[in-house]
């Protein structure tokens, strides 16, 4: 709860947390070992910006170099389907192109549309459970909430024969229906943030002749933006990242996403050894724009961490 | 709406506007705004859960209905050398991720509480969580490759045997296990730190007048007072980490010699490799039943826990 208030601002920190003062020796210590700790985070990131800029057979003649090993953006070419299939064997990747740009669509629907549906309705929710009075409500927030416990494949598998029996195999549909309407996360998050606002406001309003409905969307989640923004870019980014389910029902190439895609070159190995710099360059680009949405958006992030620390 | 207008004149009238009038219901409105998260609950969750006992108790192919077999699954499962070869390294993969995250994260929370606040050291720490599994896998995969992996070669240079950690049977799932906490442990750290922050700093202040070390200080009052927060972020760890499933998918797939078939791994096998649902669904029940007890007695041991201390 801590982090709720610390959300808005970065200032609320002042008060939190002990400073030994002092340049100490076991503070020296201290700060090499986060250094170190710091170092070990970020360098599997360097490696894969340095192999995609290499040439996968000069990589395998100096695989040490801490330099890419015979720059060159022929990966990158190959990733976004620049090369000629020739080009591609010569260079030592896949006989098949990679379809970036048709895995990069997928993604970007599948993860739009996720996050739309999952906050509207999630919001929606969280509004019925913090701010309206009705009978049996904190037992439907229970039964909400024990939706948590459930194994994702527990509910695969049933899922898929469902999506199965609908006939939206292979279509975004499939891929996005399972999240599309709520997860318990998401009304658990707005429904704290809900609670936290003054009922006086939203008393003045309902005296004015507004409706719930109006309440909900003109005061509620305006003074929300901030936690639903939040919530919108951890909905966005845990979407992109998803493996199982699209693997189980996105299989087709025209509904296929970046980390299904990703998995299936690593499994092409051209000679014997897959096409590394290639896949780093994969890997790199895929994951190039969850890191620049970290980066812009970070500082949130980090802070509603410790908030989300129950999910 | 309706009800809206309905309700107000009657708290005009009663000229007492506040508490004992507010016992209003809201429900039609209420049901309004569940609807769509009611489907999502009912039909991806709930029907499924369900749907997923009922087959646990069928022998089910996907392309005939499913039929009804009583506990045979069940029963199978407990003479299914490589159910239990799954439980097991499940067991050993998280034991391993589990030990060595928390250790790790309890450090770096400790040093980012005792050193900085700085968000962009916190943002470091945190990147890797937020970078899809597959991407952490295929890098280590590479970084870790028996020829030409970054670590291999170090070891190489040092004069050191090469490591063939995903095609080694007793390397495999160390070397997974690590590359989750790689993956966790900055994630981990802040929850952790998070916790940190929330003790009063005036404890410290009298810790230091009376002349405790950073050591005494951490063993005396940072982790007896952190332990609600450690027993939530490891109920949530723990459950988490026994569904281990992309990292395997990605680099060994399973093998070698069933060395990394988690649980997870295997019902996956199971139901889309050898289209055996009924069977895999028995499993995922297991699966269920397990997480289920894992959480409630851990949950059970924190409640002894706080009661201690008051």
């Amino acid at each position: 709860m801590a982090t709720t208030t610390a959300l808005p601002g970065s200032g609320v920190d002042t008060s939190a947390g002990p400073r030994p003062r002092g340049p100490r020796p076991g503070r020296v210590v201290a700060w090499i070992c986060l250094v170190l700790i710091l170092l070990v985070t970020l360098v599997p990131f360097y490696w894969m910006l340095r192999t995609a800029f290499s040439t996968n057979g000069v990589l395998s003649a100096e695989p040490g170099n801490l330099l890419p090993a015979g720059f060159t953006l022929d990966a990158f070419r190959r990733v976004f389907g620049l090369t000629t299939l020739e080009e591609n064997l010569a260079q030592g990747g896949a006989g098949s192109a990679l379809n970036f740009w048709v895995y990069l669509r997928n993604s970007v629907v599948v993860s739009t549309l996720i996050t739309v549906g999952q906050i509207t309705f999630s919001a929606m929710a969280a509004y019925a459970f913090s701010r309206l009075v009705w009978r049996g409500r904190n037992a439907v927030f229970a039964l909400f909430l024990s939706a948590l416990m459930v194994p994702g494949i527990f509910t695969a598998i049933p899922n898929f024969v469902l999506v199965k029996e609908l006939g939206l195999l292979n279509t975004y549909a499939g891929i996005v229906l399972p999240t599309f309407f709520m997860t318990p996360f998401a009304i658990f998050f707005l429904r704290q943030f809900f609670l936290g606002i003054p009922r006086e406001i939203e008393e003045a309003a309902l005296i004015d002749g507004a409706g719930r409905a109006r309440v909900f969307a003109r005061i509620i989640v305006p003074m929300s933006s901030a936690p639903i923004m939040t919530l919108a870019v951890l909905t966005y980014i845990a979407a992109w990242n998803e493996y199982l389910w699209p693997l189980l029902v996105g299989q087709a190439d025209n509904v296929r996403v970046l980390t299904v895609a990703l998995g299936i070159f690593r499994s092409q190995t051209p000679n014997g050894t897959p096409d590394w710099s290639g896949l780093m360059a994969g890997t790199l680009v895929s994951a190039l724009p969850i890191i620049v949405l970290f980066c812009v958006l970070g500082r949130r992030i980090v802070n509603s961490i410790g908030f989300s620390g129950i999910k | 709406m309706a009800v809206q207008t309905s309700a107000l004149p009657s708290t005009r009238a009663g000229t007492r506007p506040s508490r004992k009038q507010r016992p209003r219901s809201d429900w039609r409105i209420a049901l309004a705004f569940l609807v769509p998260a009611a489907i999502g609950l009912v039909v991806f969750y709930i029907w499924p859960a369900l749907r997923g006992l009922y087959f646990s108790f069928t022998t089910y192919q996907v392309l005939t209905p499913p039929e009804w077999v009583g506990g045979e699954n069940y029963s199978r499962m407990f003479d299914d050398p490589l159910f239990w070869n799954a439980l097991w390294v499940t067991a050993y993969y998280v034991l391993l991720n589990i030990g060595i995250q928390t250790l790790v994260a309890i450090a770096i929370a400790v040093l980012l509480h005792r050193l900085t606040r700085s968000t962009v050291i916190r943002g470091i720490a945190l990147l890797p969580y937020f970078v899809a599994n597959v991407i952490i896998a295929l890098v280590w995969f590479f970084m870790l490759d028996f020829q030409i992996g970054i670590v291999n070669v170090a070891l190489d240079t040092i004069g050191l045997d090469r490591m063939a950690f995903f095609g080694d049977p007793a390397l495999a799932i160390p070397t997974i296990a690590l590359i989750n906490v790689w993956r966790h442990m900055g994630y981990t750290a802040l929850l952790l730190f998070a916790g940190m922050q929330m003790i009063n700093p005036q404890l410290y202040e009298a810790a230091r007048v009376d002349g405790a070390s950073e050591l005494r200080q951490f063993f005396s009052l940072t982790l007896p007072l952190l332990r609600p927060v450690l027993a939530m972020v490891l109920i949530v760890t723990i459950t988490g980490s026994f569904q281990v499933f992309d990292t395997v998918a990605v680099t060994t797939g399973g093998g070698p010699a069933n060395a990394t078939r988690v649980l997870n791994m295997y019902i996956y096998d199971l139901a889309w490799g050898q289209l055996d649902f009924g069977y895999a669904s028995a499993l995922a029940v297991a699966l269920f039943v397990l997480l289920f007890t894992i959480a409630f007695v851990q949950l059970r041991l924190m409640r002894a826990g706080e009661s201690d201390e008051n």
